[in-house]
């Protein structure tokens, strides 16, 4: 029976986030956004307009059920909110906080055309914190296959074809590199964008899936995948190794002390903990003029978290402007608001010593833009005789990351392109039979979202094979 | 977890562990290294293997007691358990017939130095063993070592055993046809081994122990340059032509985060972490 009641007027303004106010978060590692409570939920929830043709799903990388969730919200029900996202997404309190929605789900809202559209990424977080505090509920698996799958890497590609085949009965084992689960979500997403328990959460409902974790094993060293499936009794084998190696600039004085890679800074501060030496054994040291050069999310964190540990003045050195940076806007946004300067059209091109082999300066070039060039974006064009000086006590390098060579070096007959990176299908299927990849080590550095959706065709396709296998 | 099965003291502040890694034991090769990392707040130190026990499932390595984390370590009895050992790490040895090949071993390199010439004599090398510490008391391994080379020879830089400083080497190298030279030890040692062997034409492999964090290529903290180019020690090494390599480089690289080590071992042991009790 329809129910008799006039529609109200659609809210065009979402409900704002709460978040720490820019001068005490600069100085702390704590989450930055709190999170919605129960009624900003509903209340956002209840803009939905539940579209019969909803143009949010096809955004979605994974296909959740995104009108449905939030009607589950709306109503109340948490508890068959979290499943129906969990139909779909084995790690929501991630996604919720990291996924870049406003170019995905959240694009292409209805709402978004007079107004704000629906926040589906913090209504995806509320619920799965909802449901950590609860006490989170273990779906049901399928019957044993007797399938064994081995799965390198335990960042969110690996996770999420873990959870999958999991669920689908097969045994999974997950080969994980360093002393720590989750990838890039505890080596590089700092705690104050992803805190790690909630990592760890996450990881251990993988666990309680029955999935085995073990931790240090870098294969291609300890064991090849050739050797998985022949003497380790595997039947087949994931590669989410992600997009591990850091590049430099290749300008002089490089290897100056103070100079480090956003993979060093961001290893050492999150996966390490050194924001907390001497208590925590690793040391970072934090200068008091510090730059970080690129303008990815990656030096967003970085330079959020050198401010975080003490430096006064935080400036982002980036070669295009404003309009070309690659980093989500709402990251580029809590930056500023945290004192973080941005300097546009510099690129640097020397770094200057002190007596000690520390840094002490940097020489840039101001650049101009130029025609565009395969990216689309404008091609920074340096301007010949601009030459300038800055002091600097720390450089931070976040211009990118290419995939780690090991497994390639080591797996005879995985087919590679010229950039390291790892030849498939569109299910994720390698040159080698039962051998499956996906996430960065496929498309070079990209999103957390992208690659668990790689992964769980990935899963799909793996599940298919040891079906069909005799 | 890795449970140690055998504990030694070869020098004053130098130790010796033989830990319970069977598959790292399986798989590891002279030349290559472990990270370990003692508990959940420890960090993350680079060992070279100095031997395997593929039987027993054991793999071995010594450290010199010299920072925090080190001296945190040698506190470990037999039967404790370390919580992650990560290996084996970087690239094996080159071992074949070289000829006659000289080998020099400084400090704690010594011991992994040992593992490189039995590798080197199943290979049918006849190897010449050069060992070397600051003094006489931090030798250690001098029997075993001479019984595995064809000629032996013992350096300190104080002079009290053997001959003082590695000066002698280029009579030596004057006297003899080396076809190839391994060296491994402190940057300062290898530094100097490189210098006396250039003129001579000896191709020279040295072993680099910079700083790492993952010590599987993906901080870049361990960069060093070679013959020009950016490398890795992790991936890409850890040896390297010795000739090639910006030791100055590496050397200021080493020193980066001295005073914070400093600091970090000073609070440890006033806060009694030695076991001392805060004495």
């Amino acid at each position: 029976m329809a129910e008799n009641k006039p529609t109200p007027k659609v809210k065009k303004k979402a409900v704002p986030m709460p978040k720490q106010k820019p001068e005490v978060r600069r100085r702390n590692f704590n989450e930055v956004a709190l999170g919605y409570t129960e009624e900003q939920a509903i209340e956002e929830a209840s803009r939905c307009l539940q579209c019969p043709k909803p143009q949010c799903v096809p955004g979605c990388p994974v296909e959740i059920d995104i009108p449905a969730f939030i009607k589950l919200i709306r109503e109340g029900k948490f508890d068959e909110a979290v499943k129906k996202i969990k139909e779909k997404n084995s790690l929501p309190a991630i996604c919720g906080r990291v996924c870049p929605q406003e170019e995905q789900c959240q694009m292409n809202c209805v709402l978004g055309k007079a107004g704000d559209p629906i926040n589906i990424g913090r209504l995806e977080r509320f619920v799965a914190d909802w449901e950590r505090q609860k006490g989170v509920t273990i779906p049901e698996k399928a019957p044993a296959t007797g399938k064994k799958v081995a799965i390198i890497g335990a960042g969110p590609a690996g996770l999420t074809a873990a959870a999958d085949l999991a669920k689908l009965g097969h045994e999974v084992v997950i080969f994980e590199a360093l002393h720590l689960p989750g990838g890039v979500l505890v080596y590089g997403i700092p705690e104050f964008r992803l805190p790690k328990s909630i990592v760890q959460a996450e990881v251990d409902y993988i666990k309680k899936l029955g999935v085995e974790l073990r931790l240090g094993y870098l294969i291609g060293r300890i064991h090849t995948i050739p050797e998985l499936l022949k003497e380790e009794g595997f039947d087949a084998v994931f590669i989410g190794t992600g997009a591990g190696l850091p590049q430099f600039l290749g300008v002089p004085g490089e290897n100056l002390g103070g100079i480090y890679s956003a993979n060093e800074f961001l290893i050492r501060v999150n996966l390490m903990k050194s924001y907390a030496f001497p208590e925590y054994d690793t040391p970072i040291r934090i200068g008091r003029h510090v730059v970080v050069i690129g303008g990815g999310n990656v030096a967003m964190d970085s330079a959020r978290s050198a401010l975080r540990l003490g430096a006064e003045e935080v400036c982002i050195v980036y070669r295009r402007s404003r309009e070309e940076m690659p980093a989500r806007k709402e990251e580029i946004e809590n930056a500023e608001e945290e004192g973080i300067i941005c300097k546009f059209l510099a690129n640097p091109t020397r770094f200057i010593g002190d007596e000690k082999g520390w840094v002490k300066q940097m020489e840039c070039i101001c650049m101009e833009l130029g025609s565009p060039d395969e990216s689309g974006r404008r091609r920074p064009v340096p301007v010949k005789g601009s030459e300038f000086i800055m002091d600097v006590d720390t450089v931070i390098v976040a211009i990118g990351r290419t995939p780690n060579p090991i497994i390639q070096r080591t797996t005879e007959g995985l087919a590679v392109t010229k950039w390291g990176t790892i030849v498939v299908d569109e299910d994720g299927r390698t040159s080698l039979e039962g051998v499956y990849a996906g996430g960065d080590i496929v498309t070079g550095e990209a999103t957390v979202i992208s690659a668990m959706g790689a992964s769980k065709k990935a899963a799909k396709a793996i599940h298919e094979y040891l079906m069909n296998k005799k | 977890m890795y449970k140690i099965v055998a504990k030694k003291e070869l020098a004053p502040k130098i130790k010796l562990f033989e830990v319970y890694a069977p598959e790292i034991a399986e798989k590891a090769k002279p030349g290559q290294f472990i990270i370990l990392i003692i508990d959940e707040k420890g960090e993350r130190i680079p060992l070279t293997i100095a031997g395997y026990d593929r039987k027993k499932g054991t793999v071995t390595f010594v450290f010199n007691e010299v920072g925090k984390t080190t001296k945190q370590l040698g506190l470990l009895k037999e039967g404790d358990s370390i919580t992650n050992i990560t290996g084996p790490l970087g690239n094996p040895s080159e071992i074949k017939n070289f000829g006659n090949v000289l080998c020099i071993g400084g400090g704690v390199m010594i011991a992994p130095m040992l593992l490189q010439v039995k590798a080197l004599r199943e290979a049918g090398n006849a190897v010449t063993t050069v060992i070397g510490a600051r003094i006489k008391d931090l030798l250690f391994f001098e029997e075993e070592m001479k019984a595995l080379s064809h000629k032996f020879y013992v350096a300190t830089d104080d002079g009290s055993k053997g001959y003082e400083g590695l000066g002698f080497l280029k009579e030596l190298i004057e006297k003899n046809r080396f076809d190839r030279c391994i060296a491994m030890g402190p940057v300062v040692m290898m530094k100097t081994v490189c210098e006396i062997t250039k003129p001579f034409g000896i191709p020279t492999i040295v072993t680099l122990t910079p700083i790492m964090v993952d010590g599987m290529g993906m901080c870049g903290v361990c960069r060093v340059t070679v013959g020009g180019q950016m490398k890795f020690a992790c991936v890409d090494g850890p040896e390297f032509d010795g000739h090639l390599v910006d030791f100055d480089g590496l050397i200021n690289r080493q020193r980066m985060f001295l005073p914070e080590e400093r600091l970090s071992s000073l609070l440890w042991e006033k806060l009694g972490g030695c076991g001392c009790g805060g004495k």
